[in-house]
């Protein structure tokens, strides 16, 4: 029993150990909210919470259902598989209430250039170029019709009109 | 591209990893080597190095208690760092560290620095006065068994304790360089000796610092330096160093016979961006000239003065040299690209969250807690303490 009383403090450390632990435990389990790990490494009720967010995209078909004459024109064109949202923004509000909600035309001059703009990490055979050199600062929507962009294609005439209507 | 030299693709352009990140290895470093070195007069019983055996476990639970703070600057969110441990993702060797440093830190350090301890924590609790009689008393644990048993029992445990800790040291290093190594898209870093060099590197930069700070504090006590200690601590200094430097070197020998389709570029790099820090700073002047002069004083008999010189600037040419090691990873497995035929450049800041002067603070905060450390739990043998309250 002496042993055990020489070795008296190791218990008291270990003890503080295990308080420590005990802590950890309790904090624990107020901090770390319920749903984690409900599916997966995160907050289940973030999933939820998500899907509360409202719409912002209205996706291509709800666009082609008005704007038939562009969706024509874009199907037969290089920019076939571009959806318009890509270019045009988030426009669920405006599929929703198109009369009050106007979107803005996209600048060409700096849209165009974020896909067009010359690089090596791009395939050789990706349209690119430098627009300064190829356009002197012009909007590229001067020349080429953006929803079918191939300049002698048959909708290169539309090219002034460009964009959404 | 400002500071960008050929391709680079678009992730690769900013260095993310800054010079806090050089820090975090380089202190963990320092702790592993600091613990190493208390090891040898505990677990190996090299008896020579006893005077730096307390000081060498407070340097490494001040540079221990720095050394997340590092992360911590770079990541931001601070409050969000608990998680770490609420949370803990399984399969990250990030993540899994942090039990690994909290096992290192209270486990092995305090467990081992308070039970060397006790006999004087119980002594200065009963002669102290004031706020110090009271923190020494919380520090007791409310025990005062001092007796011969019960300070044999902390002897062996302490034993235990230093040997479980020998394995946990070489863990909590070995693990910065895995996650170095372990990264296989990157072929600067990615090499199963990685760990093995941060480890020896580590254990060479600990020695060098607690020597450092041996005879710096020795001299501000206008005590005599123990030269028997140091010239042995040199000695084992000297030998770990070489083995780490065989080690880099094989490393080395072994990319440059490899030659993969990253050796263009990695030895272009090492040739310009981090010629300095490499070629200049960590071989040549950081490593080669203290392995010289390590070298003569295991050779010829050198009065005192000159060994204690050349110790002195040996081991400070180790810190740098390891500290350049540390940066030429990190740094340097950002500066080229992926497409290998890109290099980009690091732009420290100065007063920036992650700058050049927080480096600095940081590097000098573990000094100011070794300080408060050694005001508490004093080193070397308190001539005032008398034995007249041992006992229950």
């Amino acid at each position: 029993m002496s042993g055990l009383k020489d070795a008296g403090h190791l218990f008291r450390f270990a003890g503080l150990f295990v308080l420590a632990f005990l802590v950890f435990l309790v904090v624990r389990a107020y901090v770390v909210p319920k749903s984690f790990g409900e599916y997966g490494h995160y907050r289940g009720a973030a999933i939820g919470e998500i899907a509360a967010h409202p719409v912002k995209f209205a996706g291509r078909q709800t666009c082609e259902t008005c704007h038939t004459d562009i969706a024509d024109i874009k199907a037969k064109g290089a920019h076939a598989h571009v959806n318009c949202e890509a270019c045009h923004g988030a426009l669920a509000a405006h599929a929703d209430d198109p009369m009050s909600v106007t979107p803005v035309k996209p600048d060409s001059a700096v849209l165009c250039a974020r896909c067009h703009t010359a690089s090596a990490a791009k395939p050789a055979s990706f349209p690119q170029v430098d627009p300064a050199e190829h356009s002197g600062g012009a909007p590229c929507v001067t020349c080429h019709n953006p929803h079918s962009p191939i300049i002698g294609s048959d909708f290169t005439a539309n090219a002034a009109k460009g964009g959404a209507k | 591209m400002s500071g960008v030299e050929g391709y680079m693709y678009p992730n690769e352009v900013t260095l993310y990893w800054s010079v806090l990140i050089v820090l975090y290895p380089f202190i963990t470093g320092l702790v592993a080597g600091a613990f190493i070195l208390a090891s040898l007069e505990r677990v190996f019983r090299v008896e020579a190095v006893k005077p730096t055996y307390r000081l060498a476990l407070l340097t490494a639970l001040a540079f221990l208690l720095v050394a997340p703070l590092p992360l911590i600057l770079h990541l931001g969110h601070p409050f969000r760092s608990p998680e770490m441990y609420f949370t803990p993702h399984s399969t990250s060797a990030m993540a899994m560290f942090g039990y690994v440093y909290m096992w290192y830190l209270m486990a092995v350090l305090v467990f081992e620095i308070w039970l060397d301890y006790r006999r004087e924590i119980v002594l200065w609790s009963q002669q102290s006065k004031g706020l110090m009689r009271t923190i020494y008393k919380i520090m007791a644990l409310g025990s005062s068994n001092i007796g011969e048993r019960s300070l044999h029992i902390d002897d062996k445990v302490g034993w235990i304790v230093t040997l479980i800790g020998i394995p946990s040291a070489f863990l909590l290093h070995g693990y910065v360089g895995f996650i170095f190594g372990s990264l296989k898209a990157n072929p600067w870093w990615s090499s199963p000796l990685m760990p093995v060099v941060f480890i020896f590197s580590a254990m060479v930069s600990g020695i060098a610092a607690v020597m450092l700070l041996y005879m710096a504090v020795t001299k501000l006590r206008k005590q005599a330096i123990d030269m028997r200690c140091v010239d042995t601590i040199a000695m084992y200094m000297f030998y770990i160093f070489i083995i780490d430097f065989s080690l880099e070197m094989l490393d080395l020998v072994h990319r440059v016979y490899e030659a993969d389709e990253s050796f263009r570029t990695l030895n272009f790099m090492v040739h310009t961006k981090l010629y300095f820090s490499q070629i200049v700073l960590q071989i040549f002047v950081g490593t080669l000239v203290p392995l010289i002069l390590l070298f003569i004083t295991q050779m010829v008999k050198l009065p005192e003065i000159a060994r204690k010189r050349i110790y002195v600037l040996s081991g400070s040419l180790i810190l740098i040299s390891v500290f350049a090691m540390r940066w030429n990873v990190v740094i340097g497995g950002q500066l080229f690209s992926k497409s290998f035929i890109g290099y980009t450049t690091y732009k420290m800041a100065l007063v920036t969250r992650e700058g050049l002067l927080v480096a600095i603070g940081l590097t000098i905060l573990p000094l100011f807690f070794l300080w408060a450390l050694v005001k508490l739990l004093p080193p070397w043998p308190d001539k005032d303490l008398h034995e007249a309250a041992a006992g229950d």
